[in-house]
Order: C-alpha cells, then sequence, then structure tokens
C-alpha cells in the first residue's frame, strides 16, 4: 500500500464515506436521546439529594458513545459539613 | 387531491431551488397541473431560476396574512401553461409564515392541483420544517460531499419526527436525489460514489443529476434547467426522476457515463 501512495494521491472518497459512518452512527442515536442525559441527571440528583445535601451547580453529568459500549459519568461535589443531612 | 412534495436538504446550495423548478417544470410537460411553492421567505430565488421575477406581485406572505388570494399571487409560467409558481416574500422575514396559515394555503393548493412542490429553506429552523410539515413525498437533495450528506441524514431524522404524517403516525415517502455528480472525480477516488452515499442515508434514490455547465446556463437565462434544453444531461436525469416519482420503472443511470468510459480507459492506462 505505501509504495502506491508514493506514486499516486491516495483517494480521499473512502477516508470521507469511514468518517462520515462513524459520525452519523453517533449523531443517530444522539438526536433522539438528547432529553435523556437531562432526564438521568434529574432522577439521579433527586436520589442523592434525598440522602445528602448537593450543590446543584457542582454536578456534572456526561454521556460518551463508544462503538459498543457507552459511558455514563456522574460528577458531583459533596461538601463536607452537610453530609450528615441523612443522619 | 394533489400531493406534497418537499425539496428539502439542510445544506445550502445544493440545489434544492434548481431541482424544485426543474422537477415542476418536468412533471407540467406530462399535462399535470403543477404548482412550485417558495418557501425561502426573506431570500427568494425560485421566481428567478423561473424567469418570473418582473410578474411577482403577491406573495405566500401576503396570502397567509390575508392581504391578497391566492389566486393573486400566484404566477402562471408562461412557456407551460400548467406550470405555476407561488413567490415567496423578499422583505418580510420566515416568522410571518404562521403553521395555520401555512396549512390552510397547502390545504387550498392541493385541491386545485396535482402536485404542490415546496421550495425548503436551507437549515432547519422554522422556514424549513414549514415547508416539510404537510408533505407527503420528500425528496433529499444531497451532494456527494461529507456536509452535505451529514446534513441530510439531519434532514431524513426531521421528516419522520417533526411532519403532519409523522405526528399521525405515517411515513413521509423519502426519496434521494444526488446533485453535482462527477463520475469521472468518483472514478478516481475522489468523490463520494453513490452507493457509499445510498448505504450512508439509506433511502430509495430518486436520480443522479451530473455536474453540468448547462444548470448554471439555465438559471442564466431564467428557465428550469428541462425546459431550457430537454436533451441536456441534468435534464434527462430530472426527467428521468419525475417518471421514476409518478411510479414508472426507469433504470438509474450515471449521466455523462459515456464520457467517462473513455475517462475509464484513459485512467487505467495512466495507472
Amino acid at each position: 500500500m505505501k509504495i502506491f501512495r508514493i506514486f499516486a494521491k491516495q483517494a480521499s472518497a473512502p477516508v470521507a464515506r469511514e468518517r462520515l459512518q462513524v459520525l452519523l452512527a453517533h449523531e443517530r442515536a444522539s438526536v433522539g436521546n438528547s432529553d435523556l442525559v437531562t432526564l438521568l441527571r434529574e432522577e439521579i440528583l433527586a436520589v442523592i439529594a434525598k440522602h445528602v445535601q448537593i450543590d446543584r451547580d457542582k454536578v456534572n453529568v456526561k454521556m460518551e458513545r463508544g462503538a459498543k459500549v457507552s459511558t455514563l459519568a456522574v460528577d458531583l461535589e459533596i461538601p463536607l459539613d452537610t453530609g450528615a443531612k441523612a443522619a | 387531491m394533489g400531493k406534497v412534495i418537499v425539496v428539502t436538504s439542510g445544506k445550502g446550495g445544493v440545489g434544492k431551488t434548481t431541482s424544485s423548478a426543474a422537477l415542476g417544470a418536468a412533471l407540467a410537460l406530462r399535462g399535470d397541473k403543477v404548482v412550485v411553492v417558495d418557501f425561502d421567505v426573506g431570500l427568494r430565488n425560485l421566481d428567478l431560476v423561473m424567469g418570473a421575477e418582473r410578474r411577482v406581485v403577491y406573495d405566500l406572505v401576503n396570502v397567509i396574512q390575508g392581504d391578497a388570494k391566492l389566486s393573486q399571487a400566484l404566477i402562471r409560467d408562461k412557456r407551460v401553461e400548467t406550470l405555476y409558481l407561488l413567490p415567496a416574500s423578499q422583505t418580510r422575514d420566515k416568522d410571518n409564515l404562521t403553521e395555520e396559515g401555512v396549512e390552510r394555503v397547502i390545504g387550498a393548493l392541493r385541491k386545485a392541483f396535482d402536485w404542490v412542490i415546496c421550495d425548503s429553506p436551507a437549515g432547519i429552523e422554522r422556514g424549513a420544517t414549514l415547508a416539510m410539515r404537510h408533505a407527503d413525498v420528500a425528496v433529499v437533495v444531497t451532494n456527494p460531499e461529507v456536509s452535505s450528506v451529514r446534513d441530510s441524514d439531519r434532514i431524513i431524522g426531521l421528516l419522520d419526527a417533526k411532519t403532519a404524517k409523522a405526528e399521525r403516525g405515517e411515513r413521509v415517502e423519502k426519496h434521494l436525489l444526488l446533485t453535482r455528480y462527477d463520475p469521472n472525480r468518483a472514478e478516481r477516488g475522489d468523490m463520494l460514489k453513490v452507493d457509499d452515499v445510498l448505504e450512508i442515508l439509506s433511502i430509495p434514490l430518486l436520480g443522479i443529476i451530473p455536474e453540468s455547465m448547462d444548470v448554471l446556463r439555465a438559471s442564466n437565462v431564467g428557465a428550469p434547467v428541462t425546459l431550457a434544453d430537454s436533451r441536456s444531461a441534468p435534464a434527462v436525469a430530472y426527467l428521468d426522476a419525475v417518471r421514476r416519482l409518478t411510479g414508472e420503472t426507469v433504470p438509474i443511470t450515471i449521466p455523462g457515463e459515456k464520457r467517462s468510459l473513455l475517462g475509464k480507459i484513459f485512467g487505467r492506462r495512466a495507472a
């Protein structure tokens, strides 16, 4: 393959095709689910808030989509002095 | 009751207006009564492409707002007598299109015409969603180029979600119209091939319109490309597309293939 590349520019269409396939697979999945992260965020927060006091501004919910699995990361700060609420 | 077709794409400059005019004229040439409606309020151009720019008195917004009757706003084509144009307003903006107003106008046109072709503005905002709102059939105009394909994919999603048909649980019939296709560049591997685009978007192919000087030439003189020179490669491609649209089975040909066959031979020699 590399030998050929020296003589001719590599065809760019296959690259375009592959980039589009990967991108659109992700976009199609996320368009229908654009509210999913918001919904998860609210419900997760409600559950946590039952037991510990949290600052709603210091919560970060992130969803990353991979080819086979997606990951959901919930990152929140729990202030030390309010941790005793549930007790 | 006529059929409502939306010509849409998401991305601008891919050939929506050219295609609306060409398909409309081709349908009218069959004797069907056709109206082409410009939804690009504020940036109208269908009148110019169809050569009726000096005959616009009233427009779509006037009709929606009750300032003019539909019959006053419709412009009859001077070449094909069953072809009509409903121009967009140039001075107002898209906020003047109301959902009820559009529904009323499309409903009235559907009763009076065999085909109502809605030329959508670019984007996915109000103008574009209203243009597709009442469509039975969608012609998704796409260039073999990454940003156009991505935007078309988005539009296909909207057609399945935001149209009146989708809300009733029905499906808008979707067709792909691949425009500005250059068989030589595709053969060289520098342009997405027909099959690539079809595989990615997975909607049936209505036609392939070759990149051609004839398209520019037709718009220069204000004639739909199917009327300007009905034997030119893009005109033949549009005429075939219309036959498919009306249910005929016409084999898909890649226009300009004869020339590209020569190119193929030379291409192979060079390699």
